[in-house]
Order: C-alpha cells, then sequence, then structure tokens
C-alpha cells in the first residue's frame, strides 16, 4: 500500500453523489431516482437518531446472537504454518451468515418507511434466507428474486425460504445468476416502487446502498477490533474475507483502514483459474463499467457486454463487486487476489476435519488464501478470516464434486 | 435546429404527432434491420428509436428482453447498431434515428469515440435509460460537442424540481415513461399521462413523447390526444418475434412490423387537429 496515504479519506466517502472516487454514483432509471432520494434522506436522519440505533443494536444482540466470537484456529493453524489465525464467526449468527447483519438494518428502514412488502435478490440463498427470516418476524410480504442454476444448487436455502414464507421467484434470463436475480427484482421495484422496499444484499447497487450496506456490516470489523486488541492485546496484521459483492470484507476491513499496520487481503472467485477465464473476479481481471446502478470494476468483453461468470461457490458468482471495493483497490489500500475452486474445496475439507466447523464455500475462497499467506508469516503474526457464513447449504455441492448421490 | 427537434416542429405545424417505433439492432438478426427501419418510415415512422443490445437490460419487459438476447446471439453490439445507422442513411438521409440503450456499451467504447462515431455515421441522438441527469455531463458534453440531442426520462415518480432540472438539460424532446414498470407492461392510464404532461409543459416547451404500455392504435390515440408523439416499442418487438418464431420470410416480417405501424399511423392522424 502507498505510505503516504491521507486516512482521512477513509471517513470521506461516499461524497454526496454516492462516489468513492469514480466509483459508485446512481446508475438507474428515472422511475427509481425519488426512491433512492427518499432512502438516503431517512437514512441520513435515522443515522442520527438514538431510537433507532437503539432498536438496531437490540436486534442485533438478542435477535442475531451478536456479538459473534473471535476464535482462534490452533489445529488449522498449526496446520497450515506460520501466522496464527482467528475466525470472526459470522457463521454463528441466527441464520448462519452475516447477511442478517445488513437485513436486520434495512428492514427497520423498511418499517420507518411504512412499506409493507419487501424484496431481494440472491445468490447462495443466505441473503434471501436472512431477508425472508426478518421479513416473517415483522409480517412483511416477501418475494426473493433467484438466478434459476441459484435455485437448483441452492435447494435447500430454497425451501427455507418458503418455509419462512417467502415466494422465491426464479430467474430465468441471462446466466440465471446473481445478476440476473439483480436484474429481476430492479424490475419489480420499478413496478412496485410506492408500497416495496429492496433489501439488497451486498455493497453493490445504486447509492446509498453501497453506503447504508457497508455501514449495517462494519459490526463485523468493530467487533473483530475490540476482541483482538482484548484477547491477543494487539491488532491483527492481516485481514482476509471473500469478495463477491463484498459486503463481508467491506465489514470487516472498514473499520480497520485507517490503521495503517494492517494489511487486508480481498480474496475474489478464481473459478476454474483466472487464466481460464471462468471466474468471478472482476477486481483482478476486469475493467471498469455501469451495472446495477454503480460505476466498479466488471467483467465485461470488448463490446462492454456483460460476461458470464463462474464460481463454485453461488455468492460469488458475479460479475461486479461494489464501488468501494474498486476504489480501494485503486487507493492500494486493499489487496485483491483470488482462490480458485479447487482451493476452495481443499479449503472447507481442512477446516472441517481440523476445527469441526464447516464454513460456506464463499468463505472456505478466504480460508484457502489466508493458509497461503499464513505460511509466509511468524507465529507472533495473527491473520483474521471473516467466516462470513455456515457450509450446511453447500454440502449437496460437494457431495456433487466428490460424486456421493443422496 | 437538430433533426429530431425540426421533425417535431414540422409535425406540429400539421397538427400531427409523432410516431416513434422501437426495434432492436440486430433481432430477429442482422441483415433485417435496416430493412425494417425503411419498412417502418415507409408506413408512418417519424423516428426511428434503436435498441443497442445490451446483456442485462434492467428496464426492460420480457418482450424486450428476449429481442435483446437474440440480437446478441445473432452478434449485434453497439459499433453495429452505428454501421447500421450508416448503411440506413445511404437511402434516407431525413429520417432522425436515435440509439436506446444502456450504459455500459457506450461508456465502454468511450463517450468521446461514440459522439465522433455516431456523428460520422449520421445518428442524431441517444437515450441511455441507466444515465440519469446526476450522473450525464460527461455524456452530455460529447455529445453537444457533435450538436447531438440526448433525450432524457421523465417518470411518474419525477417531483417538480427535478422535472425543471431534468428539461434544462434535455434538447430534441423529452420522453414521458407512461406508468411505473418496465417496457411492455398493462397498466397504461391515460388520464393519469395527461396529468404528468401537464404539469413537464409547466417547465418546457420541448416536445413530449410518451411510450411504455403503448400497444396499438388504440392507446396511442388515447395518449396521443394530449402528447405530441407516442414510442411503441414491446408490440412492435413482438410483433416481428412471433413472426420469425414461425419462420417467416424477410418480407413478411416487415410486413406485420409495417401492419402495426401504418394502423397506429392512421389511428394518429385521425385524431390531428
Amino acid at each position: 500500500m502507498t505510505t503516504d496515504l491521507n486516512t482521512k479519506i477513509f471517513a470521506s466517502v461516499p461524497d454526496a453523489e454516492g462516489r468513492f472516487g469514480v466509483y459508485g454514483g446512481k446508475f438507474v432509471a428515472e422511475t427509481l431516482m425519488s426512491a433512492l432520494s427518499e432512502l438516503e434522506a431517512l437514512y441520513r436522519q435515522l443515522a442520527d437518531d438514538q431510537e433507532f440505533q437503539r432498536e438496531l443494536d437490540e436486534d442485533l444482540a438478542h435477535y442475531v446472537g451478536r456479538p459473534s466470537p473471535l476464535y482462534e484456529a490452533r489445529r488449522w493453524s498449526d496446520r497450515v504454518g506460520g501466522a496464527r489465525i482467528l475466525l470472526k464467526r459470522e457463521d454463528l449468527n441466527h441464520t448462519g451468515a452475516h447477511k442478517v447483519n445488513n437485513t436486520v438494518g434495512q428492514a427497520l428502514l423498511a418499517k420507518h418507511m411504512g412499506k409493507r412488502r419487501v424484496i431481494a435478490e440472491t445468490g447462495a440463498g443466505q441473503h434471501g434466507v436472512a431477508t425472508a427470516t426478518i421479513a416473517a418476524r415483522l409480517g412483511l410480504e416477501c418475494h426473493v428474486f433467484m438466478g434459476e442454476e441459484d435455485v437448483r444448487r441452492q435447494a435447500l436455502n430454497v425451501y427455507r425460504m418458503k418455509l419462512l414464507g417467502a415466494t422465491v421467484v426464479p430467474v430465468t434470463s441471462g446466466s440465471r445468476t446473481l445478476k440476473d436475480a439483480m436484474n429481476e427484482a430492479m424490475r419489480d421495484w420499478v413496478t412496485n416502487v410506492d408500497d416495496t422496499f429492496y433489501i439488497i444484499g451486498t455493497v453493490a447497487g445504486p447509492h446509498p446502498y453501497p453506503m447504508l450496506v457497508r455501514d449495517f456490516q462494519c459490526v463485523i470489523g468493530r467487533e473483530a477490533r475490540a476482541q483482538s486488541l482484548a484477547q491477543t492485546g494487539r491488532l491483527p496484521d492481516a485481514l482476509v474475507a471473500c469478495v463477491g459483492g463484498g459486503s463481508n470484507a467491506i465489514g470487516l476491513f472498514h473499520p480497520f483502514l485507517e490503521d495503517e499496520s494492517v494489511a487486508m487481503y480481498g480474496v475474489e472467485a478464481g473459478g476454474h483459474g483466472v487464466a481460464s477465464g471462468e471466474h468471478a473476479a472482476p477486481l483482478t481481471a476486469g475493467t471498469p463499467g455501469v451495472l446495477h446502478g454503480n460505476r466498479t470494476y466488471l467483467m465485461q468483453d470488448e463490446d462492454g457486454q456483460i460476461m458470464h461468470t463462474h464460481s463454485v461457490s453461488a455468492g460469488l458468482d458475479y460479475p461486479g463487486v461494489g464501488p468501494e471495493h474498486s476504489w480501494l483497490k485503486d487507493i492500494g489500500r486493499v489487496n485483491y487476489v483470488t482462490a480458485d475452486d479447487a482451493e476452495a474445496l481443499a479449503a472447507f475439507h481442512d477446516l472441517t476435519r481440523t476445527e469441526g466447523i464447516m464454513p460456506a464455500l464463499e468463505s472456505a475462497h478466504a480460508l484457502a488464501y489466508a493458509g497461503r499467506l499464513a505460511a509466509t508469516m511468524t507465529p507472533e503474526q495473527t491473520i483474521i478470516v471473516n467466516l462470513s457464513g455456515r457450509g450446511d447449504k453447500d454440502i449437496h455441492t460437494v457431495a456433487d464434486i466428490d460424486g456421493i448421490d443422496f | 435546429m437538430s433533426k429530431i427537434a425540426g421533425r417535431f416542429q414540422q409535425l406540429a405545424a400539421q397538427g400531427r404527432k409523432a410516431l416513434v417505433p422501437y426495434i432492436v439492432a440486430g433481432d430477429p438478426n442482422l441483415a433485417s434491420t435496416v430493412p425494417l427501419m425503411h419498412a417502418l418510415v415507409a408506413a408512418g415512422a417519424d423516428i426511428i428509436e434503436l435498441g443497442v443490445p445490451f446483456s442485462d437490460p434492467m428496464s426492460e419487459g420480457p418482450v424486450i428482453q428476449k429481442a435483446h438476447e437474440r440480437a446478441l446471439a445473432s452478434g449485434a453490439r453497439l459499433r453495429d447498431a452505428l454501421a447500421m445507422v450508416a448503411t440506413f442513411r445511404e437511402q434516407d438521409t431525413e429520417t432522425p434515428v436515435l440509439l436506446m440503450g444502456y450504459a455500459n456499451p457506450v461508456e465502454h467504447m468511450g463517450y468521446a469515440r461514440f459522439a465522433d462515431q455516431a456523428a460520422a455515421v449520421g445518428l442524431d441522438g441517444l437515450l441511455t435509460v441507466d444515465i440519469p441527469p446526476e450522473e450525464v455531463a460527461g455524456v452530455n458534453a460529447e455529445l453537444h460537442r457533435v450538436g447531438m440531442d440526448n433525450i432524457f426520462l421523465i417518470a411518474p415518480t419525477t417531483p417538480k424540481a427535478r422535472i425543471e432540472s431534468i428539461v434544462n438539460q434535455a434538447s430534441g424532446f423529452i420522453y414521458y415513461v407512461a406508468l411505473k414498470g418496465v417496457t411492455g407492461a398493462g397498466n397504461l392510464d391515460a388520464d393519469d399521462v395527461a396529468r404528468h404532461l401537464a404539469h413537464i409543459r409547466e417547465a418546457t416547451t420541448l416536445p413530449l413523447a410518451v411510450g411504455f404500455g403503448i400497444k396499438d392504435a388504440e392507446s396511442a390515440c388515447r395518449v396521443g390526444a394530449t402528447a405530441d408523439g407516442v414510442v411503441v416499442g414491446s408490440a412492435l418487438v413482438d410483433v416481428i418475434a412471433q413472426a420469425a418464431a414461425e419462420g417467416a420470410s424477410q418480407e413478411d416480417l416487415l410486413r406485420v412490423a409495417a401492419e402495426l405501424v401504418a394502423s397506429i399511423r392512421s389511428g394518429l392522424d385521425s385524431i390531428a387537429s
């Protein structure tokens, strides 16, 4: 990273237009512009409202089950060698992933706006489940858009959403994955904008979503920073998190951005290997463009068409990334790297067998890179890995790959 | 005066409404687009709106989404749409043509390069669904440099103050989105459209064309009673798609498209003042 970085800039983004440097913004159809302005105004008002913050904190403590532990994975650390590895256990949250931190927050916004219906896009299904869960609790109608391909590979989460009372809408356009689910959610929102709140699951989309999803997810990094100081007496040397849209990563990284001694690694899905072209790594191999309401790094061809992506993990199978990550890449504060399908699967098995913790395949990408990184460090150093979700939802995918038929 | 503004002025002088058909460049194949454009003009189109295929057409309903998918499968890209305009201009130098699409293909080409090429092929305007006034400065500067109109959308949800800021940056005409929804939706309310158009006219003298939900002569006339023009997209794309799916010859494709446009033309001319 650049050493003369002015740390104050991290608190200055996004600007009033929702930009992180040249990234972000509001690239949506005119019909949605006033809904976004309304949301931004309400959010800015409630962000300083003590009653709202108290309500949010109570939900996070008593419904989500926060704080989540920071757990030292001793046997796994010994196995990979080098630095001590600590896991931020977002998998222990209610619904099994970090996604609920954000849905609880956005659902409170929906309630304050008097919306009776919420919609969401989902890839792996974790955000869909987290949205269906909070909708059940608040008595809101819930529609979740999910690519047909993801409906197939995440059947368990589809059924969970149905049990929670949500309607799961399979999306058959385009590549039938997360990006197409987001297109369809936008189409629903533009049609039902009067009574519907769109709960976006990641730090992408038009302003103010990248800002407010980041703010709701920052509880991860705030806790991890305090836990690291309390449990190890120091800040970690490195942070590692997987990056699809990038919400768990920004949630962990953001509260540490001004700590210059802390290195950060965002791990994109390498799929069959970046050289193969079959991956989901826009920060590693993409170029800036405009998709889903913001300017950011994208996987696109020479004509500006969005490319199909591949990852073994549905939650990382997305051709874009949150605009703040694009900015953090350009200014050099965060390193963006990849782990491929095979490495992630190996890490999935490794952590399961050495720690009794079954990680989500998304999180397994972060683990795979952390293992490589740890081996280059010393036992006096520590790494915090965001264990962003649990792996129960991926058992069918892993069994398929292992040739096991239930 | 731009060709688009000139066309609206000419129609206004005749007491007629502008008919603006929309097709997607390369749908159902590359070879049929320019002949379709000429057939639409012969059937009474005043301005041609040519859709630029995009992998993620977020504001489109199922009919136009599928048209984008067919066009991409036939190999059509932004540069092909520009080439089609150039070919169209070999025979028709009068009818204004505008491209309608999404930001990314234009942004990827580069706004300056796009403007240069667009001017060279004889394009008259650009409408990007996902570049609102807040994000438009870069592209507008380039379009204005080559004398091209940037067509803005105003929606039923656009508040009064925004209408004023939009019309201040717009030229050519204003595209009023008739309903909250995607293209091809069925919930058109002509009275509601009339009320919104009256508000917009308080802020501008630019012509107002209305699109989304207009599918035949009857709906065109209801909207045309208060608008300066109508845009017909999904209904036209749908008749082309159905003919193509049935294996129609190019001649038949042109015929069904021309029939729909001619019937709307005749309806609109029946309400001419």
